[in-house]
Formats: C-alpha cells, structure tokens, sequence
C-alpha cells in the first residue's frame, strides 16, 4: 500500500490525545494530515493555535478547494464538514451528522471515496459514536484503520464504537500512535525509493 | 471492490447528465465528493438501491426531481450568520453606500432568505434601506417562497438574536418580528425592497449590475472550474468600486480575478473590486 493521506477523528478529551499525537509526527512527516475535532462554534481560531504549540507540522484551518500537502495538519473549520477530493479539500454547510460538523464520518467516507487503500484512518477519545462508519468506509476499501486503545482514552465511547463496527488493523496506547504513523509513513517513502531505483 | 466504486461514478455521470437534459439543472461540475454524499441520503430517503434506480425515479417523475432539488441544495442558513462580517460591512461598505442615491445588491444564492433579512436590518440601521433594491436570488424555487413569506420557527430566536447583537445590532431584536405560536414573522417593511427570483449560477447570465454583491458559501459546492465561471459572472455583475462578500472559508486566493480586488476584510471576506 502506497497512503497518500492520515485523517484523524477527535471528540471530547480529544485535544489532549490530538496533540500527544502531533507531538510525536516530526516535520518531514510525509504524508498529509487531516483532523476533524467536534467543539463548539466560538473557538474558532483558538484550535489552530492550542495545536500548532504541540506540532511540528504547520497546523492551517483549512480553506475551501486548499492543496492537500504533506508538512501540513489540516483542520476542519468550526461549523463545516470537510471531505476530501482527488488533490485537494473542500467544505460543505450541509446538515450535522451524529450531531457533528465537523463531522468525522463525512471526512473517513470521503477520504476512502476518492483514495482507496491509501488511507490510515486514526479514531482518537470521544464520548459518541461519530467516526465508526467512517472507519468501516476506510477499511472496506482496503485502507489502514487505526484505534486508540480505550483504556487511555478519556472518553472511550468513540474508540470502543469504531473497535465495535469494524476490523481495526492497530489498537495502540496514545503515546504509540504518532510513533506508529511515523515509521509506517517512513517505510513507505523508503520502499517507494526503492521501487523508483530499479 | 474497485469496480463497485468506478460503476458509482460511472451512473453519477450519466444521472447527472440526464438531469440536466432533461430538467436544466446542472450539476455535472458540482464538486462531487459532497454531492455524492447528499445523492446517497436522498436514495435512502427513497429506498432506492442504485443511481440507476434513481435516474429512472427522476427522469420519469418530475415530482421525483422536485424532491432531488429538495435533497440535493444545501440550505443552511441563519439570520446574523458570522456576526463578525455585518460589523466589517457596517464599518468598510456603509459609509461608501452612503454617498449613493440608489443601491442594487445581489444575493445570490440567498436559500430561505435569512441573511437578506439580516442584511436588510443593517441596511434599515444605517438609514439606506429606503433606497435600497435587494434582488435575492437561488436556482429553487421552494426557498425563495419561504423567503418571501419571512417566516421562521421561533425556536431559532435565542440564536438569532445572540447574533444580531453580535453583529453590531443597535435595537432589541423582537422589534423586528411578532410571535405568533412557534414562528415569528418578520416586519414586512423589511421585505418591500427585496425582489425575490430564480437564477442558477451554473447557467444563467448577468442581470444586471450592482453595487454590492454577496454570494456566500454557495461556490464551495463547485468545482474549481465553474467556481471560475461564477467569479467571472460575478465580477462582470458587479460595479467598479462595487463589493464582493464570499462565505468565511472561501477564498478568491486561487481565482483569476484576484489582481482585480482589494481585500478589505481577510477574516469575513470583503472585497472591492478596484480594476475592470
């Protein structure tokens, strides 16, 4: 498998699991990454700078139609979903989703949509069920799903819901998962390399 | 599995492409990952299994399209929505609208009407409404109704009016509606300006020419290509000196118009155009 994107779901208790997580990813992190973490209106702005302290990565509040990069965590702006298309993002004001938008199972469904396997589907803590079908969308398409184990959550309700709708292929402790995005990123740019040589 | 999925587009295509032969409605450049999205909650909605099945629904019903139109056009929307941007309008557009005898404002893509009405308290406030002309526009015909009738469930108000303060409003906001069991009716004198009509984007022309134009999360349903369209049709609506506002998380950043505008307000998107 070749991923060409992470996406990342988060709820409540999320922003500390989310920023243990980047704080782990370093700069050259190779592949794109793109958050979704439910809150409310008001702290718009707010998010994006609470997350660029924990991150290497340059943390953007994504615009409408913006390139999807690597070097860059991509979050969804308060009150829109975000999907993603062939090489870029787009937003949408259509109606909640498990009472979300952002919601992360519009974010997973669209991901795995357009990109196939090449999708690492990471559901972090929460206290809904948001993010489950959109990680049963991933792993129907051959994609990488990964869960944070429920027992270093804050809210297990979110991890135990994907755990419960699908095959997860990696349930890890917080602190293992941004070591884990990195080296199975990593392996892949090397073997590509690899390929390209020959 | 991948086959599955290439079918899927495949039958979008073509329902999509029928659609618009058969009805005028075109969405054949919509941005699809979304589009997607809402066609599949409309085949729920109708017990439908396949786009095929669909496309046979609609082409052959037209009281099936009307419910696609229903399910397919996105129509959030809220009085005072982003309080932030009347108070950036307030401040950078009233006080050149000031100066004009006569105002033309297009919104375009207006769903039910509730940002019209919230622009027609701002402009009611500012003492311009008497001499302003809205023309309030969306492709379906079922919202511009509602908007017309300026009648809105009262549960909303709390929210609504938490935003007209927001926005800079300087009355108390019931002075604008009466409650009558759980709706409100906004004053009428606040609708006597606004022309309500359809027009689509993707395929009609330029109607006129306005001093302002707001056009508001309605192009992030778009591909890049008609959104270029749309700048363009935009652009050529509106006066010189005239202003342009987008949805918060748009951008004229990757449009070819962009040399042609000063950006006024980055935050709420407010721009003037100042080259033809």
């Amino acid at each position: 498998m070749n991923f060409k994107i992470v996406v990342m779901g988060a709820s409540l208790g999320g922003m500390a699991a989310l920023k243990v997580v980047l704080k782990a990813l370093p700069k050259d992190f190779p592949l794109p990454l793109a958050v979704v973490v439910h809150r409310s209106t008001d702290h718009q702005g707010l998010l994006v700078k609470t997350l660029q302290k924990s991150s290497a990565l340059s943390v953007v509040e994504v615009e409408d139609k913006q390139s999807i990069l690597p070097g860059h965590a991509f979050v969804a702006p308060a009150d829109y979903h975000l999907l993603v298309e062939e090489d870029h993002f787009a937003l949408s004001t259509e109606a909640s989703v498990n009472y979300a938008r952002p919601s992360i199972d519009v974010l997973f469904e669209s991901a795995a949509d357009c990109m196939g396997n090449q999708v690492m589907g990471v559901i972090l803590s929460g206290a809904n069920e948001d993010g489950a079908l959109g990680l049963v969308a991933v792993k129907r398409r051959g994609g990488m799903t990964v869960v944070q184990d429920p027992a270093t959550a804050e809210a297990r309700a979110m991890p135990e819901a994907a755990i419960a709708a699908t095959v997860v292929d990696m349930i890890l402790p917080l602190r293992e998962i941004g070591p884990f995005l990195t080296k199975i990123a990593n392996k892949r740019i090397a073997y590509d390399r690899k390929r390209k040589k020959k | 599995m991948a086959g599955t999925e290439n079918l899927e587009d495949l039958e979008m295509r073509l329902l999509l492409e029928g659609i618009f032969q058969q009805y005028g409605y075109d969405f054949r450049e919509y941005a699809p990952a979304s589009l997607k999205r809402r066609i599949r909650a409309y085949m729920v909605s109708e017990n439908l299994t396949t786009i095929s099945a669909l496309q046979e629904k609609i082409l052959h019903d037209a009281s099936g399209m009307n419910r696609f139109l229903h399910t397919v056009s996105v129509d959030t929307t809220a009085l005072f929505r982003d309080p932030g941007f009347y108070r950036s309008f307030r401040e950078k557009v009233v006080p050149s609208l000031s100066t004009h005898r006569t105002i033309r404002i297009w919104h375009a893509g207006c769903s039910t009407g509730e940002e019209v009405y919230s622009m027609a308290i701002v402009l009611h406030e500012e003492g311009l409404l008497e001499r302003t002309r809205i023309y309030a526009t969306d492709m379906v015909d079922h919202v511009l109704k509602k908007g017309k009738q300026g009648i809105y469930p009262i549960g909303k108000m709390k929210e609504y009016t938490h935003n007209y303060q927001e926005a800079g409003g300087k009355r108390s906001f019931s002075d604008y509606y009466t409650a009558k069991y759980d709706h409100v009716i906004l004053n009428p004198a606040l609708g006597k300006g606004i022309v309500w009509a359809q027009h689509n984007l993707c395929t009609d022309g330029s109607f006129n020419e306005f001093k302002v134009i707001l056009c508001r999360n309605v192009m992030i349903y778009f591909n890049r290509s008609l959104q270029a369209r749309v700048h363009d049709l935009l652009f050529e609506s509106l006066e010189i000196g005239g202003f342009l506002v987008l949805g918060n998380k748009e951008s004229l950043k990757l449009t070819s118009r962009e040399g042609n505008y000063e950006v006024l307000d980055d935050r709420e998107k407010l721009y003037r155009k100042v080259r033809e």
